[in-house]
Formats: structure tokens, sequence, C-alpha cells
């Protein structure tokens, strides 16, 4: 395989450092907690090695007897994502679980609260969803 | 337990606005005929039609759930709710009528008895009332053969909603209920958690309003979660025995 042009070399490495100032901005901004960042932040970090180390990927595909290395990047990025989905899958259960627990705690507290004449329940309640984000 | 014990019915509702109000009218008047020690909890579910306010006005507790869990954890909030205020006896009642509050007796009759932990009103033991159509019966009769297979325990009316716990269930039931659609997966939990199931016939009624939350569209996503939800159940709660 002829070497990589020094072109796509630039394009990959500035697109790898925007990415990775745009991880940093999320979160900075609190959109993006830190424990889900590393993720991205690795997989930045492997882009960036193998766009300066231009004969890398040529040489770990050879050493790993793969013949035709972009294979090697498939492989490598259908198997990252596929673990990251079955991550956020197992993140969406518990806090679905979380949700339960919370909801079911509110409304016994609501009835307590009832049977102390602490409050009157406001009619809000019985709202549709979309009242109740904006609540 | 006697017909003194301090019983707690539990009547999960969504939308029911047509039928809530008879429900509980019903269970009160089956009260003061038998002298039950009996208070009614009405779950809410995050209704989006009159049915708040219909339980407001009604003489009796609820609980308003602001996010819509569905049946399993609007139940589940009950039973917490019975086990909480120390009550020896749950009932779970249909919010739609279409269980009888006068078969209340007949399921609450093993309980006081102390023959079962758990008694399950079933409409196919005597083959009376509201029977279901063809293929949801064909889809119990699915699940009694899977009952059979993990737990060894025929169960008719796995899916039915009118039920009887005694207090040793409430505190399992407190800690974990099923999600979505519990009935089928509980009776694989009771199971193996060596409880005593008792089923006994009811009559049923054909619901006086609304409509199933099971559709035809959703049955075989039904039929796939429950049957997955009972594999793992068996599953989770197998190596908790074992360990």
């Amino acid at each position: 395989m002829a070497s990589v042009p020094i072109t796509i070399q630039i394009i990959s490495l500035l697109s790898a450092l925007l990415f990775l100032l745009f991880i940093f901005r999320l979160i900075v901004k609190g959109k993006l907690r830190e424990e889900y960042s590393i993720l991205w932040i690795v997989c930045t970090v492997i882009l960036i090695i193998f766009s300066i180390w231009r004969k890398g990927l040529e040489q770990i595909s050879l050493a790993l007897g793969v013949f035709y290395p972009p294979s090697l990047i498939f492989l490598g990025a259908i198997f990252a994502i596929t673990i990251f989905l079955v991550h956020l899958s197992v993140v969406v259960s518990r806090q679905q679980n979380q949700i339960k627990v919370l909801t079911q705690e509110v409304a016994l507290l609501r009835n307590e609260l009832k049977n102390r004449h602490v409050i009157n329940e406001p009619e809000t309640s019985a709202a549709s969803p979309s009242a109740a984000l904006t609540n | 337990m006697t017909p003194q014990s301090r019983i707690l019915v539990i009547v999960p509702c969504y939308n029911e606005q047509g039928a809530i109000a008879n429900v509980v009218h019903e269970l009160m008047a089956v009260r003061d005929r038998e002298g039950y020690k009996l208070d009614i909890l009405v779950v809410n579910d995050c209704s989006t039609d009159n049915s708040l306010s219909i339980i407001r006005s009604l003489p009796c507790s609820y609980l308003n759930l602001p996010v819509n869990l569905g049946i399993g954890g609007a139940m589940h909030s009950g039973y917490r709710y019975a086990y909480q205020n120390g009550y020896d006896i749950a009932v779970q009642m249909d919010g739609d009528g279409q269980h009888p509050a006068n078969e209340l007796p007949t399921v609450l009759q093993p309980i006081f008895q102390q023959e079962a932990d758990v008694s399950i009103g079933s409409r196919f033991i005597s083959r009376e009332g509201f029977q279901s159509s063809f293929s949801r019966r064909l889809g119990i009769q699915y699940f009694r053969w899977l009952n059979q297979l993990l737990i060894g325990e025929t169960v008719h009316d796995s899916t039915s909603g009118f039920r009887a716990f005694n207090r040793r269930t409430i505190e399992i039931v407190n800690r974990y209920y099923p999600d979505e659609y519990p009935e089928p997966e509980s009776i694989v939990q009771f199971g193996l958690q060596g409880l005593r199931i008792r089923e006994v016939p009811v009559r049923m009624r054909n619901r006086a309003e609304g409509v199933s939350s099971i559709n035809t569209s959703r049955a075989l996503y039904y039929m796939l979660k429950v049957s997955l939800g009972i594999v793992f159940m068996y599953f989770r709660l197998n190596n908790k025995r074992h360990r």
C-alpha cells in the first residue's frame, strides 16, 4: 500500500482535534458527564495517534495477520460501538429503575403529606405529560 | 389471620373515569356486609382523563403517581404502602370493573384459613362468567405450561389480576415486583420464593369501560416480554437460592 497522503493526514488530525474541543466544551457546559466523556477522549487520542503515526495502521495490521488494513479499522470500530451501545442500555435501564423508585416515593410522600393536611395537592397532576415537563 | 385482619384493597387505575367510582362503592358495600377491616387504596397511574378528580371525591385513600409507571410499577407502590402501613392482607383488584367485589370473600378465604400465601381468583376453574377471547386463552395456556415447567405449579389463570397476599407475600413484593406486565412473572417469583399459591374460582365480568392495556398489535410484544421476564426471573431467583 502507498503511504497515506499528507493532505488527508492533516485533515484527520484537525478533525480529531476539533472533536476533542467539542467534547471539552460539552463537559464545561455541563451537558456531558465526565464518566461518559472518557470513552470519547480515548477515541480521539487513538485517532490523533494514527493521524501522526502514518505507518501505524499498516504495521499493526501486518503484525495481526490482517492483509487489508482498513478492515481492521471497521472491526475495531464496530466492536467499540457495540460495547458502548450495550453500556448505554445498561445506563438507561438503571435510570428507569431509579425513576420508578422516585415516582413511587413521591406518590407515597404526597399521600403522607395529604394525611397530615400539610398540602392541598394542586390539580396539575392530572394534566398532560407536557404540562408536567414545564413544571 | 381472621376476617378481623387489616386488609388493603389496591385498585390500580389508568384512565378508568367511567368505572372507578363503581368499583370503590361496590367494595365498600362488601366491606359493610362482611364486616371486614378493609381500606381501599386507588393508585392513579398518571391518568390523562378525569380519573384523578373522581378518585379525590371518593371516600378512600389514593396514591397519585407523577409519572406513568404501568401496572407493575403502580401495584408495586400499592404494596409498598401496604407494607409501610402494616397491613396483614393486600388485595389487587382491577379498576375497570372486571373483578366483582362480591367475589372478594372467595379470594380472601384461603388467606384467612392460612392455606395459602397467595390467592388468585381464576375464571377458568368453574368456567363461569366472562372467559376472554380464544387467542387470549391460548396465551394463558402457554403461560400455564411455562409455569409448570419452571416451578412445577399449575396456575390456570396466571394473567388474573384479582389476587390476595398475606403479610409474608407483602414483605416479598415490597422488595421486588416485576415491571410492566407483572402477573405471569410474579407467579414464578412466588413459586421460587416458596410461597403457597392457591387458585379459587371466581366469576369475572367483561370490562365495563375502557379498553384492555393489551391490544392485538401488542400481543406479540407482550408474549415475548413476559416470557423473557419469566425466564430471567427464574435464573435470578434460582441463583439466589443456591448461593
